[in-house]
Parts: C-alpha cells; sequence; structure tokens
C-alpha cells in the first residue's frame, strides 16, 4: 500500500455532510452521491440545459444579456459569500460596453470559520459552477474568468481542474460555445494559506501573484478589478444557483424562499449538534428547523449561543437564535449576520471567553498588517481575552476590550478589521457576567466545558 | 535548475494567465516546488523569480505571506491539525494533544526520526468534518478520531519503513 493509498483512506466521503437526504428542496445539492460529479451524470441531471437556453441551443430564441440580468435580479439572488449583495444588481455594474479585457472571478476562498459549503459543490457537482459561470460570463460580455479555490482543500481544485477539461472538450468552455459567437475560457487557481483573501480586492492581488492584501475602495472591482481591468467577483454558491433560476424563472426561485431572499441556501453547521454538515434548504426557515435537521444538540444538552454566519458575525443567544428564521433580513434584525450560512452551534457547558479566545487569536493571526487599527488592535484583542481566560484579567479590561474593538471598527481598508471587533462586542454585550466572573475569580463559570 | 518536468507543470499554469501576466503562476509554481521539494528555499525563490521574470523579493513576499508554504524544510509528513473555534468545539485541540503525546513532540516541533512535523492550522474549510487534519499540504483527513490517527500514524510510518 503506497502513502497515497494511505491518505486515501482518511478522506471524507461526503456521507455525512452532503448525502445525508436531510436537505430540503435542494437545488444545488440535489441527486448527488460522490461519484456522479462528471459532465455526463451533470447532463443527465438537467445541467448545461441553462446555458443551451441562454444561447438558443434548446431551439428557443436564447436570451439577450439584459433578459438574463433581469431573471437574476428578479429572483432576489443575494451574495452567498458573506455580504448578501444582490447579484443582478451587482451583474449591471460590470460596464458592459467597456472596449478592453473584463474578467469574472469566482470567490471559492472558503476560509471563514465554519464555512465548508462549496467545498462539497466543487467536490461533488463542479459543472454548476462552470455552468452558472458560463452564464454570468456570457450577459456581462465577458470572455476569461477564474476560479480562486482555498488552498487548502486541494482536492476540490483537483476536481475543479479536471472538471474544466471536461468541458472544455465538450465545447462547453472556450471559443464558440456550442457553435454560438459566445466565447469564454476559465482556469482554476488556488491560494496557500491566507484567510485574508477571501476579501475580493485581497483576492484580486493574490490572483494577480501578490502578497493578498485588500485594496482602497473605491475603485471597485467592477471598474478596476483583475489586472486594473473591470471585474465582477462572486462566491461559488451564488455562481450554483443560476444554472436553476435560468431554467426555472426568476420568479420560481424567489418563490423558494421568502421577499428579499429568493431560493435555497447551503448552511454549514458545525460545534456542539447531533450531525454537522452542509444543509441546503429554503431560505425562510426557522433555525429551529434547522437545528433538528442537524439531529439537536449534542448529548441532548441545551443550546446556549449560535454564532449564525461565520465566525465574523456577532454571536446571538439561545432565546433570540430560536425566533429567527434562517434568512438575511431575519438574522440581520437579530442583530447579527447569515455571512456565509456557516452556524456554530454552542451548548450550555461552554465557556464564552474560551470561545472568543480562540476566534481572537485567529483574527490576530489572519491580519495582513497593512492598517494600523487592525494589525495592532486584533494582537491587543487577542492578548486582553486570553489574560482573562487565563485568570490574569483585571478589571479594567472590560472597558479597555470595548474601548479597543470600537477604534478598530470601520477604520480599515477592508472588513477583517470589523470581523475581529464584532464577535468581541457581541460576546461582551450578550455574556458580560462571564468575562466579570472570570476576572473577578479568575477561574470559569462553566465548569463542566471540556 | 529547473527539471522539464517541473517546468511542464510551471508552463501549464503560465498559460492560464495574459502573456504579460506571468507573475499570477507564482502561487501555483511555489506549491509545486513545495510537493517536489518539501519547502521553498531561497535558491527555489530567485528561480521561480527568474521563470517568471519577477523580483526575488517579490517571490519572496509571497512565501512569507501564505501559511502554507514552508520556509525551511519540514519533516517527511506535515500533520496541520485544525483547532479554530468550530474544531475546537469537536475536540480539535483533544486531537493535537493526543498526536502531541503519541509522537512526544510539542506542535510546531519535528520528530527526531524526520517523519513527521506537527503544527496546529487555522481553519481549513472542513468544519462538519471535525477533526480534521491537512497532511503534507493536500491530503484533508477527516473524522480523525484517536483511533484513526492511530491508524493512519502507525499505517504512514510503516509504509515508509518497507521502503
Amino acid at each position: 500500500m503506497s502513502v497515497q493509498n494511505i491518505l486515501s483512506q482518511f478522506q471524507s466521503t461526503g456521507i455525512q455532510t452532503c448525502f445525508h437526504g436531510r436537505h430540503i428542496n435542494p437545488q444545488i445539492y440535489a441527486g448527488l452521491n460522490g461519484s456522479n460529479w462528471s459532465l455526463k451524470d451533470y447532463e443527465a441531471r438537467g445541467g448545461y440545459a441553462a446555458l443551451r437556453k441562454v444561447l438558443g441551443k434548446d431551439g428557443g430564441e436564447g436570451l439577450t444579456q439584459d433578459q438574463v440580468i433581469a431573471t437574476v435580479k428578479e429572483s432576489a439572488l443575494r451574495g452567498r459569500g458573506g455580504a448578501g449583495f444582490p447579484t443582478g444588481l451587482k451583474w449591471s455594474f460590470m460596464p458592459r460596453q467597456f472596449p478592453g479585457q473584463k474578467y469574472l472571478v469566482c470567490n471559492s476562498d472558503e476560509g471563514e470559520p465554519g464555512t465548508c459549503k462549496d467545498r462539497d459543490i466543487l467536490q461533488f457537482n463542479p459543472h454548476i459552477v462552470i455552468e452558472g459561470m458560463a452564464i454570468a460570463a456570457y450577459a456581462m460580455g465577458i470572455s476569461v474568468g477564474y476560479n480562486y479555490i482555498h488552498g487548502e482543500i486541494f482536492a476540490a481544485y483537483d476536481r475543479f481542474e479536471e472538471a474544466l477539461e471536461e468541458a472544455r472538450a465538450a465545447g462547453l468552455l472556450g471559443a464558440n460555445i456550442l457553435g454560438s459567437n459566445f466565447s469564454f475560457e476559465l482556469h482554476a487557481a488556488h491560494g496557500f494559506g491566507a484567510y485574508i483573501c477571501g476579501e475580493e480586492t485581497a483576492l484580486l492581488e493574490s490572483l494577480e501573484g501578490k502578497k493578498g492584501q485588500p485594496r482602497f475602495k473605491p475603485p471597485f472591482p467592477a471598474s478596476f478589478g483583475l489586472y486594473g481591468k473591470p471585474t465582477t467577483i462572486n462566491n461559488t454558491e451564488t455562481f450554483a444557483a443560476v444554472p436553476w433560476i435560468i431554467r426555472n424563472g426568476g420568479q420560481a426561485y424567489l418563490e423558494c424562499g421568502k421577499p428579499n431572499n429568493g431560493g435555497t441556501k447551503i448552511y454549514s453547521i458545525s460545534g456542539d449538534v447531533e450531525l454537522p454538515g452542509n444543509y441546503e434548504i429554503p431560505m425562510g426557515t426557522p433555525f429551529s428547523k434547522l437545528l433538528e435537521l442537524a439531529g439537536g444538540v449534542r448529548g441532548g444538552r441545551t443550546l446556549k449561543a449560535v454564532i449564525p454566519g461565520g465566525s465574523s458575525s456577532p454571536v446571538l443567544p439561545a432565546s433570540i437564535m430560536m425566533d429567527c428564521t434562517m434568512d438575511y433580513d431575519s438574522i440581520a434584525k437579530a442583530g447579527s449576520m447569515l455571512g456565509s450560512g456557516a452556524v456554530i452551534v454552542m451548548d450550555d457547558t461552554r465557556c464564552m471567553v474560551k470561545a472568543l479566545q480562540r476566534l481572537s487569536y485567529f483574527y490576530m493571526h489572519e491580519s495582513c498588517g497593512q492598517c494600523t487599527p487592525c494589525r495592532e488592535g486584533t494582537g491587543w484583542l487577542s492578548r486582553m481575552v486570553d489574560r482573562i481566560e487565563t485568570g490574569h484579567g483585571k478589571d479594567s479590561d472590560m472597558a479597555l476590550l470595548d474601548n479597543v474593538a470600537e477604534n478598530i471598527m470601520g477604520r480599515t481598508i477592508c472588513a477583517l478589521g470589523d470581523a475581529a471587533a464584532m464577535p468581541v462586542r457581541a460576546m461582551i454585550k450578550h455574556f458580560r457576567h462571564e468575562f466579570e466572573h472570570h476576572i473577578a475569580h479568575k477561574t470559569c463559570m462553566v465548569p463542566a466545558y471540556v | 535548475m529547473i527539471s522539464d518536468a517541473t517546468k511542464a507543470r510551471f508552463d501549464k499554469e503560465v498559460a492560464k494567465y495574459p502573456a504579460d501576466q506571468k507573475q499570477s503562476a507564482v502561487m501555483a509554481c511555489l506549491a509545486i516546488v513545495q510537493q517536489e521539494q518539501g519547502f521553498v528555499g531561497a535558491d527555489s525563490e530567485r528561480l521561480v523569480a527568474d521563470y517568471l521574470g519577477m523580483a526575488p523579493i517579490a517571490v519572496h513576499e509571497v512565501t512569507t505571506f501564505y501559511n502554507m508554504y514552508n520556509q525551511r524544510p519540514v519533516a517527511r509528513f506535515k500533520l496541520n491539525v485544525c483547532t479554530n473555534l468550530p474544531c475546537q468545539l469537536r475536540e480539535g485541540q483533544q486531537t493535537l494533544h493526543y498526536i502531541e503525546n503519541k509522537l512526544g513532540i510539542k506542535m510546531g516541533e519535528t520528530t527526531p526520526d524526520g517523519l513527521f512535523t506537527l503544527q496546529q492550522s487555522e481553519c481549513l474549510g472542513a468544519c462538519a468534518d471535525s477533526p480534521v487534519m491537512l497532511v503534507n499540504d493536500r491530503a484533508m483527513c477527516s473524522f480523525m478520531s484517536e483511533e484513526k490517527i492511530d491508524q493512519l500514524l502507525d499505517g504512514l510510518r510503516a509504509e515508509v519503513s518497507k521502503s
């Protein structure tokens, strides 16, 4: 047995995270089993029918660029990477008449702690991303695209490269796609361990072969993106939603979810649940239902808190979370963000100081160092939370934590500063007594913590 | 000297980008160097710089910015265990400690036989598979219970001693 064979025995099969049959009306994960990722299987599931429809290769008249963008607008599809920006609107910002090269970029740099949905899309249904990108490229008059994939999920990168080869060989990518006058080249690129490259302008820098430090905006990528050319960047799951929308119509997609929050969304549930995994469910599904799909709280324990949209989103106590539905507007109203849809569940044995200690260390570690408030501030936050957790906190630390967080918020080029500050402020807001207990008694008030 | 086989791999990456943007391939080229040599040293950085028409310092900026590039030699197997919050909630930290005890080293260290380097890592993007461990940058090992860690590490050790 070779080293490769030994390692492959420990590879995830996707059975626990993706093929568990506990999705609700899935569109992106529908019909997957781990071995049916190839072009032939994708086409058997109706794949590339949307691209054929757009290009008028299904016997129809085809769709104009404006029609495609109008359909996506009507669907109320919002960016699945974290910001939730309306996709159709973003596409309409691309200056289609720009005479030079324009680029399309897929952000598969999935590094927001808690998020692992794009990995399963890329490994088990890569063609849906290729088709979505091709349709987007057509709508915006773009001829070259890149998919930038998180370096740690190399198997997904290799799989995507294989899928690209299949698509090229079948005339679904390249010059004159399916005999039309639309041409689109698509390539895969990979990161190599930098959380910050999930930020779209840092990703562009990285794609240009530089260290991934975010750019000041404006100018926005739509006018000054990759190599200084107009560029549209969307998340993997956003592109993956597009074929269904084109096949079934914007209105049908909108009706899968709720107003202003169209379609299905994939949630990655991690932490204290019985069945961690990815769950694709309609927007607006109650959180309680999602928790039930994931088997409930681990060991039958009581829910304490949930970080609803990746580690950067403010934590919410159980009482608030149980009243939320899983969509952008409900979670925002509750004081947090749907973000990337990464739901981190914590039960009543969890110490919030310890949880924040790990997150604050992460943001310090991943700050790119460009802006002083973030470079210095994330270190302050991490060191202060660390000393509170280890029993060396001072009474003045609570005010100081808040002060440092306040001084980072809104004072940096990109959102990493805010992402580091928001968890701190939310933890203090909802679980202040735990921090005060740590400082006063030099010990944790949740003794059962493991 | 870059071998012809390596050049072919570099060229495949370079071909993805516009002719005047060869630098874009630097991330992939350095990852290839690391896969073939185990680390990215100053000599390799200079060769990649020449190949892509970059200043060596610009390549060094990339090597030092991204966490996964090894700037010095590591063991035959580099083990990266995720301990970020979602993994911490599912025994990520205990997994790291278990491996420390099993191998008799602390995180960041290499076993005396040069077989294993153990590192704590940030989010690997496989949160629902926790505990997770990345081996040599490319092989994600999922649901790594103590039993499976024993199987993996003992299996690798046995395989290497055979050859």
